[in-house]
C-alpha cells in the first residue's frame, strides 16, 4: 500500500540526508573584488565566537571604530559551535569579511581561504604571535590576544591545605590535591570538565613548558612520544596521575563548564589546568558567590626546567581577512583598529598582541614566581603540516579531548588497561603514522 | 486502507461529466504540450528540494568515498576503494555496532510499550485524551533540550537520585559514569523520547480497524486479549513491520541523544559519532563518507529485509 511505501522511503532518505547534509557540504567559491577609493568605505560582515558580547560590548567598538572610519558599516555574526561550523562553511566560499582562523586550517591552506597580511619579518617588528598563522613567509591571521598556560586555583583552598607556593614537581602536585582532599572535604580538589570536553585540550598547550620552543619540532622527530622522561608524557601522565588519585570529581561525565566557574570561585573545586584568560572569568564567578576576586590565583605548571617554571604563551584565535571578501580595505581596517585601538586584549585580561604590550594583572603570581614565557617556535618550511599530518593519520587527537576521555576512563578503573598499555598503544599507533607520513 | 475508500466513495456522487464539445474546448486553449508540461510543473518544487537537499549531496558523498579530502583542500585526490577497504579491515570501526545492541534491545522495548499503551488507549480509558498528550509529548521536545534535561537527571544527586534516595536506595551507581550502565541509561532516555511516535502510528492504525468487528467480537463472547489478538495484531501488521524497520534503522544510527550526552565518552559511542569525529575531529572526510555511505547501505538492506518478511499484500482485515 502507498502509504506503507511512503513511510519506509522516508526512512532511508532521512538516513541519507542526515549523513549527507553532515558532510555533503559543496565546494564553491565566489570571485574577488576590491574596494576603491582613499577611505575605506562600504559594509563588512565580522564573524565572531563571541556569542556572549556580541550585542554588548562589540557594538560599543563597531560605534568607536566609526569615529575613526565613519563610511564603514560593521555587521556582526556570531557562531556558538565555531570550529564545527566553520569548516563546513569555508568551504562555501561566503564567510564574511573578517574571520577567526579555525584551528582546523592546516599551514598551507591558509592561502586558499585568507588575505595576507605581509611578511614575517615586517608584521614581526610589531606584533607577537605572527608565525602560528603564517605560511612561506606570509603572515595570514594576528593574534587577538595571548593567553599564558598553567592552572586555576582557588588559594584559599589550597592555603587550607598548607600549600601556599607553586609545587615544583607533579608528585608535589598530586601530593598538594591530596591534601586540599584531606582539609577540605567537600571540595573537589582537581576539576576536569570531562563533559564538555575542551577544557581537557588545554592540557596540549602546555607543549613546551619542559622541552622549550622546540617542543613541537621535537615530538616530530619521536617515535615514542609517550615514554617516561619526554615532554609528552609528561603532560599526560600527570593527568592520568591526578585521576587515579582520585582527586578529580566522582563522576566526570557529568561535569559542567559553566557551573565550574561558579564551583572555583565558591571553593567547592580546588583547581583547573586552563590558560590566562579564564582568570578574569573565575574571578567574576568568586566575585558573584561573595568571596574576593584575590582568592583565584593562576599558577605554572609543576615542573622546572634549569630551577625555573616555564610556562608557553600563545595566541588565542587569529584574527584574518576573507581572500573572498569583497572590501578587503576595510575588512583590513577594522582588523587593525581591534587589534591596536579596541583594548579587547586588556579587557580579555590576556597579553597584548604587540612586541610592546603590557603584561596583564592576571599573571602577576608569574613575575612574583619569577615564571619564563615560552613561545613555540614555527615549523620548519616544508614541515608545516607535518604534526597534524601524524595526528590525523594515528587517529590520535593531540588538540583535542578523545583520547585524553580515554585514559581519565581507564585511571578511573571505568576502562580497561593501564597507564602503559594505553601509552605503548599511543605509541604504536604514533609510530605507525609517522612512518607513513614521513615515508 | 478502509479510511481511504471513504472518500472515494463521495468522488463518484460528483455531478455528470460535462458535455464533450467544452472540453475539446478546453484542449485547444490549453494545448497538447501545455497540457504535458502542467503536471511537471507541479513537480518542480518537490523534485527540485528533493535534487538539491538529498540527491545532490549523496550524490557528493559518493564521490568524497573515493577520495582521501580532509574537508578543506580544494584538491579532492582520488583513492579508489581504499576508504572501503579501511573500513572492513579495521574491526574497531564496526565494534561499535555492539552499542547499538542496546538502543536495539530498547527499541524493541519502546514498541512493546508503545503498542500497550495505543490498545489501551484505543479503547474507552478515563482520562485517554490526557495520557495519550503525556505519551506522545516528549516526541515534541527538541532532542538536545532532552539531553541536557537528562543530564542534569542522571548525575550524581541529581533528580534520579534524589528520587532512589526516597526509596531508601543509599549509594545510586553513576549512572553515566559506569561504562557498564551509561548505554543502558542513554537507550532509556532515547525510549522516553521515541516512543511517543510509535504510540502514534499504532493508535492511528488500530482506529482504523472498522468497529463492527469489535462490535462482531462482543456478540461472540470475545475477550479483551482475544481482540487484540484477532482483531487488533492482524490489522496493523503492516504499521507493525515498519516500526520495526524504523527501530532497528534508528538503533544502529543512533546519535543524537548519546552525542548531546556523553559526546561519545566513556564507552558509549554509536556508529555517527564515530564517522562524525572521522571528518571532522581527524579531517578524513573521504572516509568518513565511505562509512556514511555503509550504513546506508546496511539501512537499505534491512529495509529489503522487511519487504520480504512483511509484503506487500498481507494484512488486510476487510
Amino acid at each position: 500500500m502507498a502509504k506503507r511505501h511512503i513511510l519506509s522511503v522516508t526512512s532511508v532518505t532521512s538516513v541519507a540526508a542526515a549523513t549527507a547534509l553532515l558532510l555533503g557540504a559543496c565546494s564553491g567559491g565566489s570571485d574577488d573584488g576590491a574596494g576603491d577609493g582613499d577611505e575605506p568605505s562600504g559594509s563588512i560582515t565580522v564573524l565572531t565566537n563571541r556569542t556572549d558580547i556580541v550585542d554588548t560590548v562589540l557594538q560599543d567598538y563597531v560605534a568607536e571604530f566609526q569615529q575613526t572610519y565613519p563610511d564603514v558599516d560593521v555587521e556582526f555574526e556570531a557562531i556558538t559551535d565555531y570550529e564545527g561550523d566553520m569548516t563546513v562553511r569555508l568551504n562555501s566560499g561566503d564567510y564574511g569579511d573578517v574571520l577567526l582562523v579555525p584551528n582546523t586550517v592546516d599551514a598551507d591552506q591558509l592561502s586558499t581561504f585568507f588575505e595576507p597580511l605581509g611578511t614575517v619579518d615586517e608584521l614581526g617588528e610589531k606584533y607577537r604571535f605572527i608565525h602560528e598563522k603564517s605560511y612561506d613567509g606570509q603572515v595570514y591571521g594576528l593574534a587577538t590576544f595571548g593567553t599564558a598556560l598553567g592552572y586555576v586555583l582557588n588559594k584559599p583552598v589550597w592555603e587550607k591545605a598548607g600549600v601556599t607556593e607553586p609545587p615544583t614537581t607533579p608528585q608535589d602536585f598530586v601530593a598538594a590535591l591530596e591534601a586540599i582532599k584531606d582539609t577540605s572535604p567537600d571540595a573537589t580538589p582537581y576539576y576536569t570538565n570531562y563533559a564538555d570536553g575542551w577544557p581537557l585540550t588545554q592540557w596540549q598547550s602546555n607543549q613546551g613548558s619542559i622541552d622549550g620552543p622546540e617542543a613541537v619540532n621535537m615530538r616530530t622527530e619521536q617515535d615514542a612520544p609517550w615514554t617516561e622522561g619526554e615532554e609528552q608524557y609528561a603532560i599526560d601522565s600527570l593527568l592520568f596521575d591526578v585521576v587515579a588519585a582520585g582527586v578529580s570529581e566522582k563522576d566526570p561525565t557529568t561535569t559542567n563548564w559553566e557551573e565550574s566557574k561558579n564551583l572555583i570561585g565558591s571553593g567547592q573545586v580546588g583547581s583547573m589546568v586552563l590558560g590566562s584568560w579564564a582568570v578574569t572569568q573565575m574571578q567574576d564567578a568568586a566575585e558573584a558567590a561573595g568571596a574576593a576576586r584575590e582568592d583565584i590565583g593562576f599558577w605554572p605548571m609543576p615542573w622546572q626546567t634549569d630551577g625555573a617554571f616555564h610556562s608557553t604563551v600563545s595566541g588565542d584565535y587569529k584574527i584574518a581577512v576573507s581572500k573572498n571578501s569583497e572590501n578587503k580595505e576595510a575588512a583590513e581596517a577594522w582588523l587593525y583598529w581591534f587589534l591596536d585601538e579596541s583594548g579587547f586584549a586588556a579587557s580579555q585580561g590576556g597579553i597584548a598582541p604587540q612586541v610592546d604590550g603590557q603584561t596583564p594583572e592576571t599573571l602577576a603570581d608569574f613575575e612574583t614566581y619569577g615564571v619564563e614565557e615560552v613561545e613555540i617556535a614555527p615549523a620548519p618550511e616544508g614541515e608545516e603540516s607535518l604534526l597534524s599530518d601524524i595526528y590525523n593519520a594515528a587517529e590520535i587527537d593531540l588538540n583535542g579531548d578523545q583520547f585524553r576521555r580515554e585514559y581519565v576512563d581507564i585511571a578511573r578503573g571505568a576502562a580497561d588497561g593501564s597507564k602503559e598499555s594505553y601509552f605503548a598503544d599511543l605509541n604504536a599507533r604514533w609510530a605507525e603514522a609517522r612512518a607513513e607520513v614521513v615515508g | 486502507m478502509a479510511a481511504v475508500t471513504g472518500p472515494a466513495g463521495a468522488l463518484r456522487t460528483k455531478p455528470p461529466t460535462p458535455p464533450r464539445g467544452r472540453r475539446g474546448h478546453r484542449t485547444d486553449a490549453l494545448g497538447s504540450s501545455g497540457r504535458r508540461i502542467t503536471p511537471w510543473l507541479f513537480l518542480l518544487a518537490p523534485v527540485g528540494l528533493l535534487l538539491v537537499f538529498t540527491y545532490v549531496p549523496v550524490a557528493n558523498m559518493v564521490w568524497y568515498s573515493f577520495t582521501s579530502w580532509d574537508g578543506l583542500d580544494p584538491v579532492k585526490e582520488p583513492v579508489g576503494w581504499q576508504n572501503y577497504v579501511e573500513i572492513f579491515t579495521r574491526p574497531e570501526i564496526f565494534r561499535v555496532f555492539l552499542v547499538s545492541l542496546y538502543y536495539l534491545a530498547g527499541a524493541m522495548l519502546q514498541l512493546v510499550l508503545a503498542l500497550y499503551f495505543a490498545t489501551v488507549l484505543s479503547f474507552n480509558t478515563r482520562f485517554r485524551t490526557w495520557f495519550k498528550g503525556i505519551i506522545f509529548f516528549p516526541y515534541l521536545i527538541n532532542g538536545v533540550a532532552i539531553g541536557l534535561v537528562f543530564l542534569y537527571f542522571f548525575r550524581p544527586g541529581g533528580t534520579l537520585d534524589a528520587l532512589l534516595a526516597t526509596l531508601g536506595v543509599a549509594e545510586p551507581p553513576l549512572w553515566l559514569g559506569d561504562p557498564s550502565i551509561v548505554n543502558v541509561s542513554l537507550a532509556a532516555t532515547s525510549v522516553w523520547r521515541y516512543m511517543g511516535l510509535n504510540f502514534v502510528l499504532f493508535l492511528g492504525a488500530i482506529q482504523s480497524i472498522p468497529s463492527e468487528l469489535y462490535e462482531a467480537a462482543d456478540l461472540d463472547g470475545a475477550n479483551a486479549w482475544q481482540k487484540f489478538r484477532f482483531i487488533i495484531a492482524p490489522g496493523i501488521k503492516r504499521i507493525t513491520g515498519l516500526s520495526v524497520v524504523l527501530a532497528v534503522a534508528g538503533a544502529l544510527s543512533a546519535f543524537e541523544i548519546p552525542f548531546v550526552m556523553t559526546g561519545g565518552a566513556n564507552g558509549s559511542e554509536t556508529f555517527v559519532i564515530q564517522t562524525i569525529n572521522t571528518a571532522f575531529t581527524f579531517s578524513k572526510v573521504g572516509l568518513a563518507s565511505a562509512m556514511a555511505l555503509v550504513l546506508l547501505v546496511i539501512v537499505l538492506i534491512i529495509s529489503w529485509v522487511q519487504r520480504r518478511l512483511f509484503p506487500d499484500d498481507g494484512g488486510e482485515l476487510v
